[in-house]
């Protein structure tokens, strides 16, 4: 198989739009459904959110304002060790995939009480069924002895974990092609229209066709959205990311600022910006995660960057999924979230089986797009 | 720390086009700030000029000295010089912006950050990736490497000493070693039958250069005469280890004949190619060069890349030698001050004619030198079990898998395999990845791209990057 | 200490000697050296291991393109040779695989 060849007699039941860590992982449940499935890529070139995310299994403080977003969560997060698993049986590749818990280290006692005022209220309207704790300076340092005077505490959540995620990426990829998927990486989606019942997807190099189609175009999934009848106001929101070299291991659970990776890189991130499409880096914005990190874990201070990048989430209004099926269009979906790689499992698992089966197993009725209707 | 000076122009490099850049510059009335990483002028091809170790001046030969002239002019020009500085981010404005250019560095561990309204980027030339098996082995150091060896610290490599590879380089080190009295136990010419063959249609451009060729041909009699065996239409090269991991002897083939000698210090060269790594950042156009197989910042004749305020000179806009380097320096720095009015658009005219007229000389051989020494394909694309990527020991074999995966371009290959994630971000490696995407793709080199080279281009410390949280 | 056939100084200009200790060893060399120059003349190769598979490396370009010839200078890992000038008591040592920033961390409270 070459990804440069023109089938013109193959037709796929789907074509999922965008071959990143959302589509791939859609993509994959539609073939365990049993459907054919080619994904249309924009290619080497495209903003690519999978390639600069952090690779967070993250659950704790996700949903405070919809609690459906902390279902899905949290189910995605159990789905993930089975998901895993998987990838590793379908093509040898270990993701390093590590569900220990995580941590929020706070630096002072607002931020401490802030977040512990969210967790508590969390796990009231969960009836008691949100686990978490309350960590201490003494404490924290039971898991990581290197924290800094400075961190007045810490959340830890059970449920989150991390995974390497350019491995996932290279394992979905991998495991789909494996079963008989086709990647085209095509460029830009031009036009996506259908005719009867068939859907007519024109890029700038060729045109598919199929039944149905998955829009998984993270960003670009908005100037597509409206070509079947869908929503989707997404935003950009850059998030600068910090890349230290690799050190002997020391961090051993997952931070919500700070990250170790199986092979010792450092990684720190977590800024919010609102830049448009600008996918650089900002001196100050570096110098302010570079500063707490370093106040996280003072020995930071003298480990080396080797490189930095803005990746731009892709934002609602809310901040939550849209996982919406077209009225107007039957067959046409719109997959869009800013966690692809916490919500991995989910999509691989009840979002792709609704797609392929028209089923809701999940409560899906509060990521409709009509909530942002005026 | 911030710098508050509003320089008219901050020129990186201090190598031959950096320093006559910044004189010229500074000769016109320019507020000018000259940045290099080294602790004095000279770049490469002059390093450690100022102060030379070598007692015997006849070891490295007339053109090194030369240079002393460039130094001279720089000690004495109004320019504010910084040493050891380290750029390692340089941010620029949107194109319409007139707002400048900010330049964040690093000098002795302390970050620092200083303004400019224009840029010029002489950060030279480094040497072509070289992969072949045993590449990475203690002992194999590029000719390059032996050549600053010399001039920083008057000494030679360990014996016994092999030279492997391609370009005009070869002979010189050749020559500078067995001045030094260094005895070679091998050149090995590693160029395919048939370049002088494929150089003779550029032949008469190179003979409006005939001092520079004579310069060639002197050397390579010298060689001669010093008896070092040469071996030509070197293949199958493979440096091998001793027991303890260090070179023990290097293996080829020639005229179908296996060969092998000891050595100790095995040296690489394979030609220079323009170290694009703070263009690159920058997101300047580059366009691939077919005959000398590598990347070129795209530039017009003053050397003004595709942003207005920023400009390349030296061998880092395409590899032009010393001089060459001097004249695209001066060429540019009379553009700049043009471009902020400190001269009449006829005095730009009247003092551009000599260098241009000086650097035209230097070209006009490069079409011949291009293809007499252009590198075997093995070099370019090597054999699957060698190491492509150094710092990520990644092989030449995975890259070709991740194509057959379908992996279209460099940033994916490199998201897929960590090719070109190392400290070195992608120097060593990026041209020979760019290389085996375009042949198993079956695509030009030009389509297939190269690397998304980000900030820090050097590393810097998370304190250093602190100091700038003002 | 160095188990490789040393490289050969040739006669210098360099008046000013400094003393710089590799791999605890005593070493003179010129006041202009780079840390490079200095352990390839005191024959410290291979100078580091890779963090990867733990292979033996040396420097290879010195002009600081290839990293290649990162040592621990004065504790401080991954301290490119071939960038730092000599200092006088400067301590040089072999790096092993990925630095270690807790004994990093150690060595600066000692201080």
């Amino acid at each position: 198989m070459t990804q440069f060849s023109t089938d013109n007699s193959y037709r796929p039941d789907v074509c999922v739009l965008g071959g990143g860590i959302v589509g791939l992982s859609v993509a994959l449940g539609l073939q365990r459904n049993g459907l054919n499935v080619s994904i249309i890529d924009e290619g080497d070139a495209g903003l690519r959110a999978s390639r600069g995310n952090f690779g967070l299994v993250w659950v704790q403080g996700k949903g405070d304002t919809l609690a459906d977003y902390a279902k899905i969560s949290r189910l995605s997060a159990r789905l993930w060790p089975q998901f895993a698993q998987d990838l590793l049986a379908k093509t040898g590749i270990n993701i390093e995939l590590q569900q220990k818990g995580g941590l929020f280290l706070c630096l002072n006692d607002d931020e401490l009480n802030q977040r512990k005022t969210l967790l508590t209220q969390m796990q009231k309207e969960a009836n008691g069924d949100y686990p978490f704790e309350m960590l201490d300076l003494q404490q924290l340092r039971d898991f990581i002895p290197e924290a800094g005077p400075d961190v007045v505490g810490a959340t830890y959540g059970p449920e989150d974990g991390h995974v390497n995620p350019l491995l996932l990426l290279r394992a979905l990829s991998e495991c789909f092609i494996k079963q008989g998927g086709k990647i085209h990486h095509s460029g830009k989606v031009r036009k996506l229209s259908k005719q009867g019942q068939t859907f007519s997807i024109e890029t700038t190099t060729e045109n598919y066709q199929c039944d149905q189609v998955v829009l998984a175009a993270g960003l670009g999934n908005k100037e597509l959205a409206p070509q079947v009848g869908l929503h989707a106001p997404l935003t950009p929101n850059r998030g600068q990311v910090l890349i230290c070299e690799r050190v002997k291991p020391f961090l051993h659970y997952p931070t919500g600022h700070v990250r170790q990776t199986n092979e010792g890189t450092i990684q720190l991130g977590d800024s919010k910006e609102d830049v448009g499409f600008d996918t650089g880096t900002s001196t100050q914005v570096m110098a302010t995660i570079a500063a707490r990190a370093s106040k996280m874990f003072p020995l930071l201070k003298n480990i080396r960057l080797i490189r930095a990048w803005g990746a731009l989430r892709i934002m609602t209004p809310d901040g939550y999924p849209i996982y919406q099926a077209s009225q107007t269009h039957q067959g046409a979906y719109l997959v869009t979230c800013h966690s692809g790689v916490t919500l991995g499992a989910f999509h691989n698992g009840p979002i792709a089986d609704w797609i392929a089966n028209d089923k809701q197993d999940v409560e899906l009725e509060a990521f409709h797009a009509k909530r942002f209707a005026i | 720390m911030m710098n508050n000076t509003l320089y008219d122009l901050a020129v990186i490099g201090a190598g031959p086009a950096g320093m006559s850049a910044a004189t010229c510059a500074a000769e016109q009335g320019l507020k000018v700030a000259l940045l290099d990483e080294q602790a004095n002028l000279g770049g490469q091809i002059y390093r450690k000029l100022y102060q030379p170790s070598l007692k015997d001046e006849s070891i490295l030969g007339a053109d090194y000295y030369q240079g002393r002239e460039l130094i001279t002019q720089v000690q004495q020009s109004q320019l504010d010089y910084f040493p050891e500085a380290s750029v390692w981010q340089v941010t620029c404005p949107e194109k319409n912006d007139s707002t400048s250019l900010e330049i964040n560095l690093s000098i002795k561990q302390q970050g620092q950050q200083l303004k400019a309204k224009k840029l010029l980027i002489a950060t030279g030339a480094q040497e072509r990736p070289t992969p072949f098996p045993g590449w990475t082995l203690p002992g194999v150091m590029t000719c390059g490497a032996a050549q600053i060896l010399l001039k920083t610290s008057a000494m030679t490599p360990a014996s016994p000493l092999v030279i492997v590879g391609s370009g005009p380089l070869l002979l010189l080190i050749a020559a500078q070693l067995t001045r030094a009295g260094v005895s070679i136990s091998g050149l090995l010419d590693t160029r395919p039958k048939g370049r002088y063959f494929e150089a003779l249609p550029h032949l008469a451009g190179a003979l409006n250069n005939l001092p520079l060729l004579a310069k060639g041909l002197a050397l390579m009699a010298e060689v001669r005469k010093a008896g070092i065996p040469i071996y030509k239409n070197v293949t199958d090269l493979a440096a091998l280890a001793n027991p303890s991991d260090r070179l023990e002897k290097v293996s080829f083939k020639t005229c179908n004949k296996d060969e092998e000698i000891h050595c100790s210090t095995l040296l690489t060269h394979q030609g220079v190619v323009p170290n694009v790594q703070l263009s690159r950042a920058l997101q300047l156009d580059h366009i691939w060069h077919k005959d000398q197989a590598c990347w070129h910042p795209v530039k017009n004749e003053w050397g003004q890349s595709s942003h207005p305020d920023i400009f390349i000179a030296g061998d880092g806009s395409g590899i032009t030698g010393a001089k060459g380097a001097a004249n695209t320096g001066r060429i540019a720095a009379l553009k700049i001050a043009r471009s902020l009015a400190k001269i009449s658009q006829g005095k730009l005219t009247k003092l551009a004619q000599s260098p241009s007229k000086k650097l035209a000389k230097e070209t006009c051989i490069r079409p011949f030198i291009d293809r007499l020494y252009y590198p075997a394909q093995t070099f370019l694309t090597p054999e699957d079990d060698t190491l492509v990527c150094r710092c990520e020991e990644v092989l030449a074999k995975d890259i070709r898998h991740m194509v057959k995966q379908g992996c279209t371009g460099p940033n994916q290959t490199k998201a897929f395999s960590r090719v070109g994630m190392g400290p070195c971000q992608g120097r060593l490696c990026g041209l020979t990845v760019s290389n085996i995407i375009a042949e198993e793709s079956q695509r030009p080199v030009d389509e297939v791209g190269y690397y998304q080279v980000r900030s820090p281009i050097k590393p810097i410390t998370l304190g250093e990057l602190i100091d700038l949280d003002k | 200490m160095p188990n490789a056939s040393p490289f050969n100084r040739l006669e210098s200009n360099s008046d000013t000697w400094v003393t710089l200790y590799i791999e605890d060893q005593a070493i003179q060399v010129p006041a202009g050296d780079t840390v490079a120059a200095a352990i390839l003349g005191a024959g410290l190769l291979p100078s580091r291991s890779t963090p990867i598979s733990n292979s033996q490396r040396a420097p290879y370009c010195l002009m600081g393109v290839c990293f290649e010839c990162l040592v621990t200078i004065d504790g401080k890992e991954n301290s490119q040779a071939c960038m730092t000038q000599v200092q006088d008591g400067m301590r040089v040592s072999k790096q092993i695989q990925a630095p270690d920033l807790n004994a990093a961390n150690t060595l600066e409270a000692k201080k």
